[in-house]
């Protein structure tokens, strides 16, 4: 099992590093929450299994000492990107990748089990979670249950890591089928699409959880979202702010959003604001031909500029 | 008349249509996963079986509300001279809020002691909450997080309804609770609740067992060493995103900001919900900010419950126990574990687990 090779490697590591980001158990069986190790004696509380699912990069850019951590493919991303943007030192930080089969999203589980107390969850070797509640036992392949990401996954080994923790796993899943949801909504009306926006934003209780758990949401303290110079939004609880709220934080991260999902994990109305952001990704691989946090020596297309770009026609408009 | 009541169950939406002729009802429904509070009408899906994601704070508390709305004129005679027309429009409908839960209802005990109970009422919160009637549904079983019993409440608990119902095989016992709430037993649908009496009491006896008390006392004492002891919450709250999620749908936390919304000369005041987990809450328009980090900003969180109200309200705790904060918190941050570890009791123990490890 992959839980003894990171307790090795953190173990190998620990002496270097300052504390190692990892995950223990949260407040019930399906949830986790990260743990910080800093003696050797806090390794026991590690846990590793599919419900580790929170990506814990986005607390690297705010820690100033050397870290270690651990993260799976999809979260390894975030690391490249942050490389390419400068926001973190390598040499600070030590990482434990391990190779990942696919996650569970709790929200899908939830819906599945009826939204029961969970009394205890266990996983099976046939890549199932067991899910104990009163009412019984309920058995789920994790496939069923995963979060989009992992249904499309490409990256399932960590794309950057000093440590392997398992043996490297290869995609077996189409290359075209990680914007196939985006091509398939973009096939609604326009008035089809703002009703379905309408409907899920006016959701929205403004509490920033999608921003604040943003790996990549780096203007964190001046987001305009808050700021009253420039008023752009209001406090004003209607649709168009939440709209222009997020709006902005899709286009902020045009071309740099490496696809974690931690937006709509977190957000405790269930809006599918990683939607928003994976259409502006799609775009963004059709004009420049660029995939976020997937090469350590690629420049993010808003980082630089061509007077001529290949798909931009602006001169023969 | 008798003193409690029963609705069986397929007179619910009879009843509520019944509620639903002078006043606005919001009841807890369903959209795609999420339960929310919103006005009852016939098209949308009623959600009784779990709490809400949010709670109906904002029925009564709204997170965004007009305090007035202004408009600048220039005197025809004196270009020079500007006056200001000043609107308020503090007309309320009648409003009952339906099927909340029990720690739902007693978050605006919380509020009414700060909004109500004061030399200078709030004349907004106060008119809502006159012409609101709260009809609260005891839960049947604690859901993931909720720790009600430890802060003085429970799943039955009374505090703040205005009529309590249970669920029982075909319907619901009904306790009227205030005044405003016997009144419901009027109603045409409200059968005789004693044959149901003993019932509806088992059952909430039995849901009061379900729920973890996460507190040893049954008086939370903070000690203070721990509570003043800046280590003490980098330490518990290191993992912290510092988002609103866990204010906002608390429906307890009430703090608010008032801007002035303005464009071409006319704009409005308004109230809106206010987050101390945000940076921006306590920046001053020095730049300077007496809460920068996320510890201090949480610290806050939890003083402002447990330590800052109780002392300013005779020991009132600022905290239903609902558990939202830790079923919706991103990154699972659990309030109940934080307060437990801060308790005089909860100290020792850590100090014991302590020396043990050494």
């Amino acid at each position: 099992m992959s839980t003894e090779k990171v307790k090795e490697a953190i173990a190998k590591i620990l002496p270097d590093v300052e504390t190692v980001i990892c995950y223990q158990q949260g407040f019930d069986g399906l949830h986790t929450t990260p743990l910080f190790i800093k003696i050797p004696e806090e390794i026991n509380g590690l846990i590793w299994n599919p419900l580790c699912v929170q990506n814990l990069t986005s607390y690297l850019p705010s820690i100033k000492k050397k870290v270690g951590i651990v993260v799976k493919g999809c979260d390894s991303r975030t690391i490249v990107q942050y490389l390419q943007e400068g926001l973190i030192d390598r040499e600070k930080i030590v990482i434990i990748g391990v190779p990942c089969t696919g996650v569970v999203s709790v929200k899908k589980v939830l819906r599945e089990i009826g939204h029961q107390p969970v009394a205890g969850v266990a996983f099976d070797d046939n890549g199932n979670i067991v899910v104990k509640t009163s009412k019984g036992d309920r058995t789920l392949a994790i496939a069923d249950v995963c979060p989009d990401k992992c249904a499309t996954c490409q990256y399932p080994t960590p794309i950057v890591y000093d440590y392997l923790a398992g043996d490297p796993i290869k995609s077996d899943k189409p290359k075209e089928s990680v914007h196939e949801d985006i091509r398939q909504f973009d096939e609604k009306t326009l008035e089809e699409k703002k009703a379905y926006w309408e409907k899920e934003l006016e959701k929205c209780i403004r509490c920033y959880a999608c921003r604040n758990a943003c790996p990549m949401c780096i203007c964190q303290d001046s987001c305009i979202a808050e700021t009253r110079e420039p008023h752009w939004i209001s406090q004003k609880l209607s649709l168009t702010e939440k709209f222009m709220f997020h709006m902005i934080h899709a286009v902020h991260l045009a071309g740099r959003c490496v696809e974690c999902g931690e937006c709509e994990r977190v957000c405790p109305m269930d809006i599918p604001v990683a939607k928003l952001k994976k259409k502006i990704n799609t775009e963004m691989k059709e004009l420049f031909n660029y995939e976020p946090g997937v090469d350590p020596d690629g420049k993010p297309p808003m980082y630089t500029f061509n007077v001529d770009e290949v798909k931009i026609k602006e001169h023969k408009l | 008349m008798p003193d409690t009541g029963y609705l069986p169950k397929e007179k619910v939406k009879d009843f509520m249509r019944e509620l639903a002729k002078d006043a606005v009802v919001y009841a807890p429904c369903l959209e795609g996963d999420t339960v929310i509070f919103r006005p009852f009408s016939e098209e949308r899906t009623l959600c009784f079986d779990r709490p809400a994601n949010s709670p109906p704070k904002s029925v009564i508390y709204p997170q965004s509300e007009q305090l007035f709305a202004f408009e600048y004129k220039k005197d025809p005679e004196d270009h020079q001279k500007m006056s200001v027309e000043l609107k308020a429009d503090t007309n309320v409908p009648g409003m009952v809020i339906f099927a909340a839960r029990p720690c739902d209802a007693r978050g605006f005990t919380i509020y009414d002691r700060v909004f109500i109970d004061t030399d200078t009422p709030d004349p907004y919160y106060k008119k809502r909450r006159e012409n609101t009637l709260i009809v609260t549904l005891s839960c049947a079983e604690p859901s993931p997080g909720c720790f009600c019993v430890g802060v003085g409440g429970g799943p039955a608990h009374k505090e703040g309804s205005d009529a309590m119902m249970t669920e029982l095989e075909g319907g619901y016992f009904i306790e009227p609770v205030s005044e405003k709430g016997k009144a419901i037993l009027n109603k045409s649908m409200i059968e005789d609740g004693s044959p149901y009496l003993q019932k509806a009491q088992e059952a909430q006896a039995k849901a009061h067992e379900a729920v973890k008390n996460p507190f040893e006392t049954d008086k939370l004492k903070i000690s203070q060493d721990l509570f003043n002891n800046d280590a003490f919450w980098e330490e518990a709250v290191s993992k912290c995103v510092s988002c609103g999620a866990c204010t906002y749908l608390c429906p307890t936390c009430y703090c608010f900001n008032i801007t002035d919304e303005q464009a071409s000369g006319k704009g409005e005041r308004i109230r809106s919900w206010d987050a101390c987990m945000f940076f921006h809450f306590t920046l001053e328009a020095s730049t300077h900010n007496p809460r920068p980090t996320r510890f201090q900003r949480f610290k806050n969180r939890v003083g402002h419950k447990f330590v800052y109200y109780p002392e300013k309200y005779d020991g009132a705790i600022a905290c239903c126990g609902c558990g939202r904060c830790i079923r919706y918190c991103p990154v699972s941050v659990d309030i109940s574990e934080i307060v437990s570890n801060l308790t005089e009791s909860g100290q020792k123990q850590q100090q014991t687990a302590g020396s043990a490890k050494k």
